[in-house]
């Protein structure tokens, strides 16, 4: 009895794992990722003449749910659902805008300024909000699920493991490292401060040395072990960046009285100084008077 | 509160206060209301032009100069009218000016509600 090599096996493996799309519109071209729930590909839509992104689910997945999730989700942060179907062996998949960019964690090698990054990060809540505001959690937010696109925009992708607000979470969903507690939990509704959680890590990983005290405030309170003491909602905690990004003072973080006093010299530079300038010739003209005469 | 508006209250304010420093010169310590009538008066003035410049033109830089160059030109309209004995109080009238002129000029671009239609210029 011989055995196949296993290069062959793999081989065998690979091309039985590549779907079939021969009786849709799209010609498959390369495959760009993979996850725990499927993989993805780039391919040609024949009808509209574009390229466009198709993830292809794993075996066993009956209801495509990213799809009719996202299909809901009509943000400029989040990449829409054109289309989806069911390939002849069982598998759905589902056509969604291929994004032209890199990664979040790939951007950052890049060693974009703090500012930059922070805006970055706006752009990232917004589209969470968004998702939030339509009762959608995404529970797996990470840097790797955050696409940069060329010219700055920002796309969460990656909703395999998204779930209503009060769902239980999937039992393996998620990434440990931007994990909830609570989403290890089992059997305990999860609710949008499971996504603050792992947006205060993922600020963490956008600071750059030295770290603002402000700023490293913010992500401790967004990823608080316990849920009560994180941001209510991610629009506050946005709000909170966008304070630090404009010199204000943040509610994360209590100033010191020098802080605060340098701040206000920030915010006030032009004005202390005429003030100090008229005081300063009051001054000299008091104490010159005699000669003046 | 429009720009103007702001100019006529805080160059009043200022002006009012300016005055009120003319007490720690004894000699002019007997014209006090009518130094400080006129300091108010001045300063509103300074403050109107200068918040109808703020309507028009969005711009520090601008707000400053326009501020100071009308606040000393009004300094020096009061420093030519002598003081009874004949002196004048010069640079002891129109240098403050000067400075809160500017100031004022300042306070016109930060405060107040600019009309939709303002000229953007770089500060």
């Amino acid at each position: 009895m011989s055995f196949l090599p296993d290069r062959a096996l793999d081989h065998l493996r690979d091309v039985t794992e590549v779907p079939d799309f021969s009786d849709t519109r799209y010609q498959l071209e390369e495959e760009i990722g993979r996850g725990g729930m499927g993989v993805v590909y780039g391919a040609w839509d024949t009808q509209l003449e574009r390229r466009v992104a198709l993830k292809v689910m794993d075996a066993g997945y009956v209801i495509n749910q990213e799809a009719k999730l996202l299909a809901q989700l009509e943000h400029p942060g989040i990449a829409p659902v054109y289309d989806a179907g069911t390939l002849p062996d069982g598998r759905v998949y589902y056509a969604m805008r291929l994004i032209q960019g890199c990664r979040l964690d790939e951007f950052l090698r890049h060693e974009p300024a703090l500012p930059a990054r922070l805006r970055l990060f706006e752009k990232i809540c917004e589209a969470v909000a968004f998702a939030h505001n339509r009762g959608v959690i995404h529970c797996d937010l990470k840097p790797q699920n955050i696409m940069v696109g060329e010219f700055g925009e920002v796309f969460v992708v990656d909703w395999g493991v998204a779930r209503a607000v009060d769902a239980a979470p999937l039992p393996t969903a998620g990434t440990p490292q931007y994990m909830a507690p609570e989403q290890s939990s089992p059997g305990r509704p999860l609710d949008a401060r499971a996504d603050i959680f792992a947006l205060g890590r993922i600020l963490r990983d956008l600071m750059t040395n030295p770290i603002p005290r402000p700023l490293a405030a913010i992500a401790r309170k967004a990823s608080a072990e316990d849920p009560a003491d994180r941001f209510a909602d991610v629009q506050q905690l946005a709000a909170d960046v966008g304070r630090f990004l404009d010199g204000l003072a943040v509610m994360a973080y209590r100033d010191t009285v020098p802080e605060r006093l340098a701040r206000f010299w920030r915010q006030n530079q032009v004005l202390l100084l005429l003030l100090g300038t008229y005081l300063a010739v009051k001054l000299l003209l008091y104490f010159l008077a005699p000669a003046l005469k | 509160m429009n720009k103007p508006v702001v100019g006529l209250i805080a160059g009043a304010v200022l002006g009012l206060i300016d005055g009120a420093t003319a007490w720690f010169t004894p000699a002019v310590r007997s014209e006090m209301e009518g130094i400080l009538m006129g300091s108010s008066v001045k300063g509103m003035v300074v403050g109107i032009i200068c918040g109808l410049i703020a309507r028009k033109v969005h711009s520090t830089a601008v707000g400053l100069a326009a501020g100071a160059a009308f606040g000393l030109l009004f300094a020096y309209l009061v420093a030519m009218m002598p003081e009874p004995d004949g002196t004048h109080y010069y640079v002891q009238i129109m240098v403050p000016g000067f400075v809160l002129g500017a100031l004022t000029g300042f306070l016109t671009q930060r405060l107040g509600t600019a009309p939709a239609s303002v000229r953007e210029s770089k500060a």
